[in-house]
């Protein structure tokens, strides 16, 4: 039988899943850790620690005060250092609360049984809040408060819950071991995401490179009404949120409009799985699986690590050192990911993988002359031409780009992936889309 | 003679006519009365079609200029490239008088050349200072620095800024620049100012924008300004045109006076001048000519030429 996939575009790189057999170990709270207050998408939060307070884990330490924002927890038990700036994955400065540790005690509320919690008491008002106020974000990248998702507008509703496990990057195992060793959690996680959605019908997404997860997450879902698992064929970017839906559901959804529109709420399994230990369990999300792996690294890894843990934490660990000729090193999936340019870039919520990727697979190779081939087009998911983008961009057309659909983009890296003559598609793309996006908001405030 | 070729000749040279007697009245009829006046101005404009006016090239310039003089007052144009003595010649034309306005140029405001601020990381994208400015810090972790990659240079149309390969920084021509200011518009970390030439060609500026913390600083770049306020300090009082705000120093170009007193007191070298600061044995010490200085070429180099 031929499995499901979306339609439009797509690539398959290698998949590289070098740490799918590593469990996943817990990582020690390193001595100390500085959390961001800008994880998130939307406004940064708020702090309300201040230096020399005493925090344990789980303790609240910035609010998200914005619509489109998350609270931040302490990951660590200890005393707030300062309050100061922190070279994050964006390579720029942004403030973050640093924690020296001092022993590992939790918040009294917090319930740290592993005894799993099947029935769901509150109301779906109060599970919305919950998730809100412990923080709970996208845990598949992009990091959307997880919160927004279930406020509906007026008049909108939703009758699907799908749910991401497809983890289409390369390298990229965290969600796939998260799967394998929590499946129970998440699927309860599940539920509680039904009733705050008040939908009857889920739909788990894996591609089918994870037999294993497949397997369980079938097994364990075939007695719980309305939870489905669909194997999907293994395509780059299936875990995209529009693609996800179109693979699984076959609706489409219009350009500038977001899932709910066609009746879809989309969510990340470890996604599920936060949502779980919040609700039931009382618990922020201030722990997440992260992967380290790398081709020249002789041993690879899941760890559950502690929010704003340095990344360099995660090689000592598996008692690695920096291979040499490693030319670049990447918080997240390697085609979505940013390179990082220090070992101490905290990890945040978003981060799913810790890449070292070799000079031989990292560099650029010499650009050429576009020979309009149409290779980009054939592979751009959102059907998109990156070929006219990129050359409008490069030449600031930027009302141009506004009606080839720049802002539709998802910055996959199709398009740059599959260049013959390696043109840096994505680069100009983005920043095209970068300035269309304000020049609509300039209009927008007028 | 053959017909073959006199009814072709007999056909078209009617058609000829008729079509010269069309555009005669449709353009009699369409005629666009426009000032003469618009013209002459342009003549007496340089004609590079810059935009440092404001208004869409040196047309656009001049029919604002004449839609002015009809108002009675000029005030508040200025021909950068032109500069005084252009717009004095358009004043006398229009028979208005014009702003006398101060002669200026571009400044380049960063010191983090490749032996200052060290590379630390090697970036291999798309070579634009936009792209690399959105993506990350730049290479040598300065978040405010120059990126070095010559968004400047290909935006400037009289071949007046070009980035030096040994410092990897951009170094404004001045006698070239005519302060257009194309290259300010493009910088993405707003770095190259338009700053007053000065009596006699003297002027000082901060070569530096970095607002971060004077430690933070100085770990990526040894020739940053780091807030300490000496410069603040011997500012003379009469003068007081350096203000430390967010551990950066500026200089008010309206206010400095060129004394020089602030450039040996820099620690880090951070302040630079066209002409030779007065105390000699401090380290930021022996002049420069002005070309050099605005080069921001290597104090090293500069001690040389005075040697010889």
């Amino acid at each position: 039988m031929k499995l499901k996939t979306f339609k439009l575009g797509g690539i398959h790189p290698p998949e590289n899943k070098l740490s799918a057999g590593a469990p996943i170990e817990i990582l020690p709270p390193p001595g100390e850790v500085n959390i961001p207050l800008s994880q998130h998408l939307g406004a940064p939060a708020v702090p309300v620690v201040k230096k020399g307070d005493k925090v344990k884990v789980g303790t609240l330490i910035a609010r998200g005060e914005a619509f489109i924002s998350a609270n931040i927890h302490a990951s660590v038990s200890g005393t707030v250092l300062k309050i100061d700036d922190v070279v994050d994955i964006s390579g720029y400065r942004r403030k973050a609360v640093f924690i020296k540790t001092e022993g590992d005690e939790w918040e009294d509320s917090i319930d740290k049984s592993e005894e799993l919690i099947s029935e769901i008491k509150p109301e779906p008002i109060r599970i919305v809040e919950k998730i809100k106020e412990m923080g709970i974000v996208g845990m598949g990248g992009a990091a959307f408060p997880t919160h927004v998702k279930y406020m509906f507008p007026e008049g909108k509703t939703a009758d699907t819950l799908v749910v991401n496990g497809v983890e289409c990057e390369p390298y990229l195992t965290a969600d796939h071991r998260v799967m394998l060793e929590k499946s129970d959690e998440i699927l309860s996680g599940i539920q509680v995401m039904k009733k705050a959605g008040k939908v009857d019908r889920a739909i788990i997404g894996i591609e089918a490179n994870k037999p294993d997860a497949i397997e369980m997450m079938t097994k364990k879902a075939e007695n719980i009404p309305g939870v489905e698992v669909v194997p999907l064929q293994v395509f780059y970017p299936q875990g995209a949120e529009k693609q996800l839906i179109k693979a699984l559901l076959n609706r489409e959804i219009p350009s500038g409009k977001l899932p709910l529109d066609v009746g879809c709420i989309t969510n990340n399994v470890a996604t599920a799985l936060a949502v779980y230990e919040a609700v039931q369990k009382n618990k922020p999300l201030v722990e997440r699986v992260v992967a380290i792996t790398g081709k020249k690294l002789s041993k690879t890894g899941n760890f559950k690590v502690r929010i704003g843990t340095p990344a360099g934490k995660l090689l000592e660990a598996l008692g690695e050192e920096i291979p040499a000729h490693t030319s670049k090193v990447i918080c997240g999936g390697p085609m979505m990911g940013k390179a990082v340019n220090s070992l101490e870039v905290p990890i945040t919520k978003g981060i799913s993988g810790f890449i070292l990727i070799d000079g031989s697979e990292a560099g650029r190779r010499e650009m050429e002359n576009c020979i309009r081939c149409g290779k980009c087009v054939y592979v751009c998911p959102m059907g998109l031409e990156p070929y006219l983008l990129e050359r409008l961009a490069e030449n600031k057309n930027y009302g141009g780009c506004e009606t080839s659909g720049i802002v539709d983009c998802i910055e996959c890296g199709s398009c740059s992936y599959t260049c013959p003559a390696s043109r840096p598609l994505l680069d100009y793309i983005r920043y095209g889309k970068a300035s269309v996006m304000r020049i609509m908001r300039e209009r927008r405030q007028k | 003679m053959n017909p073959l070729i006199l009814y072709p000749v007999f056909i078209l040279g009617i058609v000829a006519a008729g079509a010269a007697v069309t555009l005669f009245l449709v353009a009699k009829k369409f005629k666009v009365d426009e000032d003469p006046r618009i013209d002459e101005v342009l003549d007496l404009l340089p004609g590079a079609n810059c935009g440092g006016c404001g208004y869409p090239g040196c047309r656009g310039f001049s029919e604002a200029l004449v839609d002015a003089a009809d108002n009675g007052d000029l005030a508040g144009f200025m021909c950068p490239p032109g500069g005084s003595d252009t717009m004095s010649e358009v004043g006398r034309y229009l028979g208005l008088d014009v702003d006398e306005a101060e002669p200026t140029a571009a400044v380049v405001r960063c010191g983090g050349s490749r032996q200052k601020a060290p590379q630390q990381l090697h970036y291999d994208g798309p070579a634009k200072c936009a792209i690399s400015h959105a993506l990350f810090r730049g290479a040598n972790g300065c978040p405010l620095g120059c990126v070095g990659l010559g968004d400047c240079v290909d935006v400037c149309d009289f071949d007046a800024i070009h980035i030096n390969r040994e410092t990897g920084l951009p170094e404004v021509e001045t006698e070239k620049c005519v302060s257009c200011g194309a290259c300010v518009e493009v910088c993405p970390r707003e770095i190259i100012e338009i700053r007053p030439r000065g009596r006699k060609d003297r002027r000082v500026w901060v070569c530096c924008v970095n607002k971060e913390k004077g430690a933070v600083v100085r770990k990526n770049c040894k020739a940053a300004c780091i807030g300490c306020g000496k410069c603040e300090k011997v500012c003379p009082e009469k003068a007081g045109a350096i203000r430390v705000e967010n551990f950066l120093a500026y200089i008010d170009p309206e206010k400095c006076i060129a004394c020089g007193l602030c450039i040996p007191e820099c620690p880090t070298g951070a302040i630079l001048a066209t002409f030779q600061p007065p105390k000699k044995k401090s380290r930021a010490a022996p002049g420069k000519t002005a070309a050099e200085k605005v080069a921001g070429k290597k104090v090293e180099t500069a001690k040389e030429e005075v040697k010889q």
